[in-house]
């Protein structure tokens, strides 16, 4: 059996997954289930998803041998592109899945939070090229860090609805966006932004990112004759790393999940409940869920994706982490070597390779997952350098 | 049969309509007057909500009210711990979230609630699927685990939640979550009834029951009692004291009693 196959029956990865939620949104998430299970069986949707990838995202994304990196760290690197997909992240993925879902459950709005707003951009791109109705939740700190891209979904069409209850980042906007989803299920789609929530979410999600990893395997395999014996991406939920590993699970290639330090769910946390999902999570003796701090909004989430965590707990794939430091020169070392300006997400995933260097025996090839692009993070990366823009 | 489900039953079979207020605890230094208070006015049992940094099911008046009551450093130990020794008289139900129970150890949470004298849970996100292993610590000691019935909980599926109540089952009277409304949702009139048909225990319903008329309006449609949350605790969160609690108790009591 596969790895990373189907959740049992209540939603489980191992120990890890399932559904809490309240009664009312019970009905709901249930129905889901039933229609994944059905369109993703369904040639016409699947193909219909494939095209629209193809047509409109910008699939596939190349795979890139990057030399000179490769000099630089000693090792051969090989970069997913991730950052080449329409909108700038891999987050489009997912979001054309679902509002194809949303379409077929009847829905005619679309409803996400978002941190960074690489999510909520994704979203409201998303509802737009579906004619649906989008409402995007964001933390009030973030509407304030990430003023560009809160403009950007409102030039879609988005209305950004700024949370002010909790610490006013992500885990607050998931709760709003779960508030809210209960009182307009007949209209509204929530459209969760990563491998997370009640179940069938985390699978759902990494079904739709699975491409990611499908694609760099075929890739892979076609330009080295081989498969890569590393395989590294940068974990906030974790989709981008869900999608990634779901394409190399079934190799012997070693996997590797890089959370940020201030954010390290798995490497720092402990088993819980929250969001629906039995996961790890930062929280304090009392089950109080903290807040997590990272130089990159995607990253600042205080859980993990429940998959992760049973991945990690039967030690498929491991769990590092960087700090913000790292990730900084990380972002340097790509744009002079390469000419890439990675998202501060994504090179959370370089910074490893990087620092680790010295693990990489010869002949071993190393593919790592862009996610994103930093353009983004221009302002957030000055100002930590000390420059202005 | 629990403790509570007995209880309340005779209190329902004796044709008394039930008020189930909520208070918040930790919200302030003499939280558990508040408790006092309620059964002073009238109460018939007591939910204590015991903060959470996610409440995903609870309006802003609720949020506020547990964000004031986690910077004065309540956590679900210590409240206990403050409801040693407290004896209102009534029935006592805690309502928070699963996180905090989970992350304490569930054998060691449902021994600490029988021995302060609590009867009966409430955890919203904590639905009939995933109940199992708090059941199976909930049983020995005898703490009854209540479910909820939404609006949108049908056919088959209310027939089991239903049944998997334990206490009474919770009308959740509207789709959303906890915070006052000008007007009484026509699923919070319509509920009571729709559990009735499938079930003969006692029905209490809440969430956007807000005034004493909107009480006495539920009560009319048939349910056995209400339970009221965000109306008596902005009345805390605005300053008011233990006997402005039992004054708006009082008059929910003597709306039901008349409707
Ligand atoms: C470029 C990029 N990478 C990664 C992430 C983190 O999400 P995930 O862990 O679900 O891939 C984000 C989230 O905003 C992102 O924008």
């Amino acid at each position: 059996m596969s790895v990373m196959g189907h959740p049992d029956s209540a939603g489980r990865f191992g120990e890890f997954g399932g559904r809490f939620v309240p009664e009312p949104l019970m009905p709901a998430v249930i129905e889901l289930e039933k229609t994944f299970e059905e369109a993703w069986g369904d040639p016409e949707f699947r193909a219909e998803y494939r095209r629209i990838l193809r047509e409109y995202a910008g699939r596939p994304t190349p795979l890139y041998h990057a030399t000179r990196l490769s000099e630089l760290v000693g090792t051969d690197v090989w970069l997913k592109r991730e950052d080449l997909a329409h909108t700038g992240s891999h987050k489009i993925n997912n979001v054309v899945g679902q509002a194809l879902l949303a379409r077929r459950l009847g829905k005619t709005r679309l409803i996400a939070e978002t941190g960074a707003g690489q999510h909520g951009v994704a979203t409201a791109t998303a509802a737009a090229l579906f004619g649906l109705g989008c409402q995007v939740f964001m933390g009030e700190i973030d509407v304030e860090r990430q003023a560009l891209n809160v403009f950007r979904m409102q030039l879609l069409g988005a209305e950004v609805v700024p949370v002010s209850s909790g610490s006013r980042t992500l885990k607050d906007a998931v709760n709003e966006a779960m508030r809210t989803w209960v009182s307009c299920l007949e209209t509204s789609h929530y459209c969760i932004g990563s491998v997370m929530g009640p179940h069938p979410y985390p699978y759902i999600v990494r079904e739709f990112q699975r491409v990611v990893g499908e694609e760099a395997s075929a890739q892979f395999a076609d330009a080295a004759g081989k498969s890569p014996e590393w395989v590294v991406a940068c974990v906030g939920g974790g989709s981008n790393a869900a999608g990634t590993f779901a394409g190399f699970a079934d190799s012997s290639a070693k996997l590797i999940g890089v959370e940020p330090e201030g954010g390290a769910a798995i490497g720092k946390g402990v088993k819980g409940v929250v969001h629906g999902m039995i996961s790890m999570f930062l929280q304090d003796e009392f089950g109080q869920v903290e807040e997590a701090q990272s130089i990159s909004a995607g990253l600042d989430y205080p859980g993990v994706g429940p998959e992760h965590a049973y991945l990690a707990a039967i030690g498929r794939a491991s769990y590092e982490s960087v700090g913000d430091a790292e990730v900084l020169e990380a972002v340097r070392v790509l744009a002079r070597s390469e000419g890439i300006i990675p998202a501060l997400e994504s090179a959370h995933a370089l910074a490893w390779v990087i620092r680790e260097r010295a693990r990489f025996k010869e002949g071993e090839s190393v593919l790592v997952t862009l996610s994103g692009r930093g353009d983004k993070d221009a302002e957030t990366i000055a100002k930590a350098s000390g420059a202005g823009l | 049969m629990t403790r509570l489900e007995t209880r309340l039953r005779a209190l329902r079979d004796d044709g008394r309509k039930l008020v189930i207020p909520y208070v918040m605890a930790g919200i302030g230094e003499g939280w558990t007057d508040y408790v006092l208070a309620a059964a002073a006015g009238g109460a018939d049992a007591i939910e204590i909500g015991v903060p959470f940094s996610d409440p995903s099911m609870d309006g802003i008046v609720i949020q506020r009210a547990g964000e004031v009551a986690l910077a004065r450093g309540a956590a679900l130990g210590g409240v206990l711990g403050e409801l040693k020794g407290v004896s209102p008289g009534i029935p006592m139900l805690v309502m928070t979230y699963y996180n905090l129970f989970y992350r304490a150890g569930l054998d060691r949470i449902a021994g600490t609630l029988a021995e302060v004298g609590v009867g009966g849970v409430i955890l919203p996100d904590l639905p009939i699927e995933e109940v199992g292993p708090w059941a199976a610590a909930a049983a020995g000691p005898g703490i009854a685990t209540v479910q909820l019935v939404s609006p949108v909980t049908e056919g088959e599926r209310l027939v089991r939640v239903a049944a998997a109540s334990e206490g009474f089952v919770y009308g959740v009277g509207l789709m959303g979550i906890t915070g006052e409304r000008l007007k009484l949702a026509d699923t919070a009139v319509d509920i009571a009834r729709r559990i009735k048909a499938v079930s003969d225990k006692v029905v209490c319903v809440g969430v956007g029951v807000s005034s004493p008329e909107q009480a006495a309006q539920v009560v009319s449609a048939g349910a056995d009692g209400v339970v009221v949350g965000s109306a008596l605790v902005r009345r805390i969160l605005d300053g008011g004291n233990p006997l402005a609690v039992e004054g708006f108790v009082a008059e929910l009591r003597s709306a039901v009693d008349t409707a």
